[in-house]
């Protein structure tokens, strides 16, 4: 599982800099460096993209787990390395972001990449969404496959009628997501199960009410 | 009666029903649905007013249909889930029975991708089977999705749309099962111009019983150019139009006189088919078109009962 993000435009990184002239960048050593979006290379061609725009580098390194809290020593290392700097630059998904905020606290901290999903390697370099972190997963009754998901209109009771030779009206390159339920289900010798009508949905328990926050018992 | 509309008694008398769609205007002219419904109002029992087909925004379906009421005309009032969620549509349900709209089509609707706000965000908050389940549990149980009491009835008669020509094939009956099993109480189905594939499935329905549930209403799109024939045999989903059925278009000499009489000839065999209690006519942008048509296919006067 990878936090998978894309390079923002650099009008919109260089606009979203300002007034700021002194800049700092951080990539992340995980998920970004396995996507080439965030590791050492790209950091340095975003420093060197940066000071062709008349920006001055002044600190750049790449944080191995940059959504990971670091260890006091090394944080309060980064902070002072940082320390001239009038903006911060992340190379890393939005946890990542969120994280240098929370050690950079006087600087604005701002985003280099778009975090786009949470996905999976289908194969070499593809890499697909596969859950929305609903809250109250369904793939019990959809044999494994997520209709949130994988169906362009997350239905719950699908397909519906654009599905054509296995593909999304939305966009051929797109399998039907319903499609792959019910093949699977077949599979499964399961067809029954996807007879029942699947209920409404409970979406409180999802994105729409503030951030989720669970805390573990002690 | 469940609701009373002019459709459910058309059809509750055996009657093959005739349904025909009404495209509201991009703005805000009444007049403009009026006028179409002075136009086409004696050639079928009840209009269908889209609800932002396409996703292309347009005078809403409601005030489309309580215009259509208001005038003695039976309305099917279209309703989507892309855009609203189930607040806004047990609301929208409310109103529409309260401006004395009678029939519902629900539908879960195009994708956003084609329409000319490709940047919204779509709601999805329930499908269109839980909207056909929604209308019912108003109607037949006075209350709403989280248990609450409706006050008053909700008389309205439930459709729904399938589409025999998409996939998985072998799983349509099945799907349809599912929506007759929600409480749709009619079906308008997708365009048909492929009539072996159509008449595959209605028998596939009719073994089911599914035709005595639920009453089958066969979409007729009348194309009016060859232009028109080749974009939705290449570009709309789930349409299946037969090369022969181009080639004819192809060859006439007056195309628009070609194309209603290919539309005559499928009204006719679609009539034959066991099952079949009516047809649904989508004359996009060309709803003038409708009572010659029907007049055509022999299906006017429309029965008064």
């Amino acid at each position: 599982m990878k936090s998978i993000t894309a390079t923002k435009p650099l009008e919109e990184i260089v606009d979203s800099l300002g007034k700021a002239r002194k800049v700092a960048l951080f990539g992340c050593g995980t998920c970004p460096a396995m996507m080439g979006t965030g590791g050492l290379e790209q950091v340095l061609e975003m420093r060197s993209n940066l000071e062709g725009k008349g920006f001055q580098v002044i600190h750049d390194e790449v944080i191995p787990v940059a959504c990971e809290m670091l260890p006091y020593e090394a944080k309060e290392e980064l902070v002072k390395r940082a320390r001239a700097a009038e903006a911060a630059l992340v190379l890393s998904c939005s946890l990542g972001v969120r994280q240098v905020c929370s050690y950079l606290e006087s600087i604005p901290v701002l985003p280099a990449l778009n975090t786009l999903f949470i996905g999976v390697e289908e194969e070499g370099g593809t890499f697909v969404e596969e859950c929305r972190q609903c809250g109250d997963c369904v793939l019990a009754r959809t044999g494994g496959i997520c209709p949130v998901t994988r169906c362009a209109k997350s239905l719950f009771n699908g397909p519906c009628g654009g599905s054509v030779q296995g593909k999304c009206e939305v966009d051929p390159s797109i399998p039907c997501g319903w499609q792959m339920i019910y093949d699977r289900m077949k599979a499964l010798g399961r067809l029954d199960m996807l007879m029942e009508i699947e209920p409404v949905k409970d979406w409180s328990v999802s994105w729409h009410g503030g951030p989720r926050t669970i805390k573990l018992p002690e | 009666m469940k609701s009373g509309s002019n459709l459910e008694k058309v059809l509750s008398a055996g009657h093959f029903a005739v349904t025909a769609e009404i495209g509201p205007p991009k703005g805000g002219s009444g007049r403009i649905v009026e006028s179409k419904g002075e136009q086409i109002g004696h050639a079928a029992d009840a209009f269908n007013v889209t609800d932002n087909q396409t996703a292309v925004v347009r005078l809403c379906s409601l005030a489309s249909c309580a215009i259509l009421a208001r005038m003695g005309l039976d309305p099917v009032m279209q309703m989507l889930c892309r855009d609203a969620n189930r607040i806004r549509l047990q609301s929208d349900i409310c109103g529409a029975v309260a401006l004395g709209i009678r029939n519902i089509l629900c539908l879960s609707g195009d994708h956003i991708k084609f329409g000319n706000h490709p940047t919204a965000k779509s709601v999805f908050d329930i499908d269109s089977t839980q909207l056909i389940q929604t209308v019912k549990l108003m109607r037949d149980e006075h209350k709403f999705l989280c248990g609450e009491e409706v006050s008053g009835e909700i008389p309205l008669f439930i459709g729904a749309v399938e589409n025999p020509y998409s996939d998985p094939f072998e799983w349509r009956v099945h799907r349809l099962a599912k929506k007759v099993k929600a409480g749709a109480d009619f079906i308008q189905t997708q365009a048909i111009y492929d009539i072996p594939k159509f008449a595959r499935w209605m028998e596939e329905v009719c073994d089911a019983g599914l035709h005595e549930q639920t009453h089958i209403l066969a979409g007729i799109i009348p194309v009016k150019s060859v232009g028109m024939a080749r974009y939705m045999r290449d570009y709309v989903s789930g349409v299946e139009i037969p090369a022969e059925f181009v080639r004819r278009l192809e060859d006439a000499k007056d195309v628009k006189e070609e194309g209603i009489k290919m539309i005559v000839e499928i009204i006719e065999q679609v009539k034959e088919i066991p099952g079949v209690h009516g047809i649904h006519v989508q004359a996009v942008g060309w709803e003038e078109i409708v009572p010659e048509i029907m007049e055509r296919a022999g299906l006017l006067p429309r029965p008064i009962i």
